[in-house]
């Protein structure tokens, strides 16, 4: 980091921060492992992606305090289309990191189901979020990021869902970035106990474009025994902020992660969704798609690692590059000894619209253990010129020909999205971002 | 005179630098309904797919003319708006999009801007051809010919066909992999476009296709050129002869494009 967020804050400013949030004592102490962490630990380097000269570090950290809303009606039009307005939803809304508006079904509530942006759960459930809050999954100390992470946490969400309950209708958040200047450190945990089941849909939106911000967004997720969470997401970041998104989960016994990632920011993003299938028969699928314009750079990585004996990977990432956009795709299935039966594919695939825009594929199977099955498929090209003759051949001119097909080289993770507006909204976003 | 003309005067063309089509002579009209036949590998599908402009194809020398005008200098929709339409031997997959999803746009490609087919009649349109070419509805919901059977993909063709209406409909091998049922069902399609404003082009290796749907004129390719020509009875010749006559009458020993 060249500014070096570090000499920006000190340990004063960190306890005072989490002293006016009413945080527990032991989230004040955190900060401050993560605060001195981050004095000495390394950027993160991702892989065939040259980092030194992003800037991490220009940005506000704490956002004069946003008014609620006591009615959808009040959001604005952009942030309104997001939201399925007909039916009250499970649905939470963060503005510039602080929550403006939460509503919970009444079956949500009496089932135990806890939905509730971070700053309160720490209230509330102090213990709960402690259990799950940078330990198991993401770590403060893997680098930098993660340790500034832990100290400047700003915003997020804890949903927690008890054994045996399975919530129909989706869970929403939607996190929404006005202040210009302001970084999002926003942190989401999602905790799905023996035979529970949820969705959960989120999105990151920022309503500004050129001004220099950060975001730096963990989100874990914990699926235990016999457990299905389903997870899709739409960033939308503004192209003068630089993003590092790390997305972890973790399925025990027969447990099932399913990932279907919108990845549509415009400004500089280190992108990682890794999940680890520790218990047998777990099973995991990672989608996600892209779209890379302008001159922004992106790092893209799946990874699975299969622990559990019969479990199941499978990584699908689609990309789009156009203008002078540079992305790599790395797509990484790893088995390790004892995962016998166990399954990795992947699938990862970029399509190049200018012949400036540079993609790459990259994909990697770690293979320790005989008996398992894996396969990958990889490959960066341009659209089929026979594909747009078939199409052009029925009269569709090529501009509207080129868009079916780039529409239907994405429609594998738009087609996921559980929630229609939000499905709508990725739509209209990738419409944007490729014409 | 009513219906469209095409018109295909001397037609020369090279696939990958080799010369496929050696001067090709054919006129279709409107109401007419003309079949080429051949052995594998005389360009009857390089005749069809340089007719709609397939980027492969290079046209070095000839003309294709629809009611007069330059088909050569159009772009591939501007060719399908110009009237054409060809029901490929072997059509694209398109991964994520819809079957009808690609006919609604194809029908509006034809309509002009403002105009679209309204949603509720495009459904009638689309579900009343498919009743006529006894497809499985659900097929508009899967993306277009992905994992389609060889008959589907066939079916989906006369499908795009019927809800298109062109003025020339150029068919290229539709009766290929399909059973007698899904040939008597094609036929139906097919000749249920039969008016005297619809010209078609049938390539065909059987007779079978031909006995549902009775050609005007008959031709048969080799070498890249049209030999012969004549009525419907020479299909009754091939078929119980064979090409061996033809070449002999020509002094064709390797009726293939060859070098
Ligand atoms: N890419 C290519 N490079 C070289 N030769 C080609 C290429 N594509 C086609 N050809 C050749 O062009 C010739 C004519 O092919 P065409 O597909 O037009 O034949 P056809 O008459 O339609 O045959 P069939 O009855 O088998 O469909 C064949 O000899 C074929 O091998
Ligand atoms: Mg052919």
């Amino acid at each position: 980091m060249s500014a070096e967020v570090t000499t920006r804050f000190d340990k004063a400013y960190i306890e005072a921060y989490s002293d006016k949030n009413n945080e527990p004592d032991w989230m004040k102490a955190f900060r401050l492992t993560g605060f001195e962490k981050a004095l000495t630990l390394d950027m993160p380097k991702p892989d065939k992606t040259r980092i030194t000269r992003w800037d991490f570090d220009s940005f506000e950290h704490d956002a004069v305090k946003s008014n609620a809303i006591n009615d959808l009606s009040e959001l604005p039009a952009d942030i309104q289309k997001f939201v399925d307005l007909k039916e009250k939803q499970n649905l939470l809304i963060l503005k510039d990191n602080h929550l403006i508006y939460k509503h919970a079904t009444e079956g949500l509530m009496n089932n135990g189901v806890i939905f509730t942006d971070l700053n309160t759960a720490l209230k509330d459930h102090p213990e709960l979020v402690k259990a799950y809050f940078m330990t198991d999954a993401v770590t403060i100390d893997e680098h930098k990021l993660t340790a500034l992470h832990a100290a400047l946490v700003n915003g997020g969400a804890f949903v927690y869902v008890p054994k045996n309950v399975v919530v129909e209708e989706p869970l929403q958040a939607i996190f929404w970035q006005d202040q210009k200047d302001l970084a999002l450190f926003n942190h989401v945990i999602i905790v799905a106990e023996e035979n529970s089941e949820l969705t959960y849909v989120e999105n990151y939106l920022a309503t500004h474009d050129e001004t220099k911000a950060v975001a730096n967004v963990i989100a874990e997720v914990f699926a235990k025994d016999n457990a299905k969470i389903s997870f899709g997401s739409v960033d939308n970041f503004a192209h003068g902020t630089t993003s590092y998104i790390n997305r972890r989960g973790l399925a025990e016994r027969d447990a099932k992660i399913e990932w279907a990632l919108g990845q549509m920011n415009d400004g500089n993003t280190i992108s990682e969704n890794i999940t680890h299938l520790l218990g047998d028969s777990s099973v995991c699928y990672a989608k996600a798609v892209s779209v890379g314009r302008g001159d922004q750079i992106q790092n893209f990585t799946a990874k699975i690692v299969n622990y559990g004996k019969h479990s199941d990977g499978m990584i699908f990432q689609h990309g789009v590059m156009k203008d002078k956009a540079t992305a790599i795709f790395h797509g990484i299935g790893k088995i390790v000894r004892g995962g016998t039966k166990a399954n990795a594919e992947q699938e990862s695939r970029v399509l190049m619209l200018s012949k400036d825009a540079r993609g790459d594929a990259n994909p990697i199977l770690l293979i320790d253990e005989d008996d398992v099955t894996a396969g990958h498929a990889a490959s960066v090209g341009r659209v089929d010129p026979v594909q747009l003759y078939y199409l052009m051949s029925r009269g569709i001119s090529q501009q509207e020909a080129e868009r079916l097909i780039i529409h239907g080289f994405l429609a594998p993770v738009v087609n996921e999205i559980p929630i229609k507006a939000v499905r709508e909204q990725l739509t209209d976003v990738i419409e944007r971002k490729v014409n | 005179m009513s219906g469209s003309t095409l018109e295909i005067r001397n037609l020369h063309v090279e696939i990958e630098g080799k010369e496929i089509l050696k001067g090709v002579d054919l006129t279709i009209k409107g109401g007419e309904f003309h079949a080429i036949m051949g052995p594998n590998g005389t360009g009857k599908s390089t005749l069809a797919s340089a007719i709609m402009g397939h980027p492969k194809y290079e046209v070095t020398k000839g003309e294709i003319l629809i009611d007069g005008k330059d088909v050569l200098e159009m772009e591939v929709d501007e060719r399908a708006k110009a009237g054409l339409f060809l029901a490929m031997q072997y059509p694209s997959e398109i991964s994520g999009v819809t079957t009808s999803d690609f006919l609604r746009s194809s029908i509006n490609a034809h309509r002009e801007e403002g105009d679209e087919i309204p949603l509720m009649k495009f459904i009638k349109e689309m579900d009343n051809a498919m009743d006529y070419l006894e497809m499985d509805k659900n097929m508009s919901q899967r993306y277009l010919n992905e994992g389609f059977s060889g008959g589907e993909k066939k079916r989906n063709e006369i499908l795009q066909l019927m809800l298109l209406k062109p003025a020339i409909g150029i068919l290229d091998e539709i009766d290929s992999g399909l059973d007698i049922d899904a040939l008597k069902v094609v036929s139906k399609g097919i000749n249920k476009l039969r008016n005297e404003n619809f010209g078609c082009l049938i390539i065909t290796h059987y007779q079978r296709l031909l006995n549902y749907v009775t050609p005007d004129y008959v031709h048969v390719m080799m070498q890249g050129r049209v030999v012969k020509s004549g009525g419907p009875e020479l299909v009754d010749r091939l078929e119980s002869e064979g090409y061996e006559w033809i070449k002999e009458e020509f002094g064709i020993e390797d009726e293939t494009v060859g070098e």
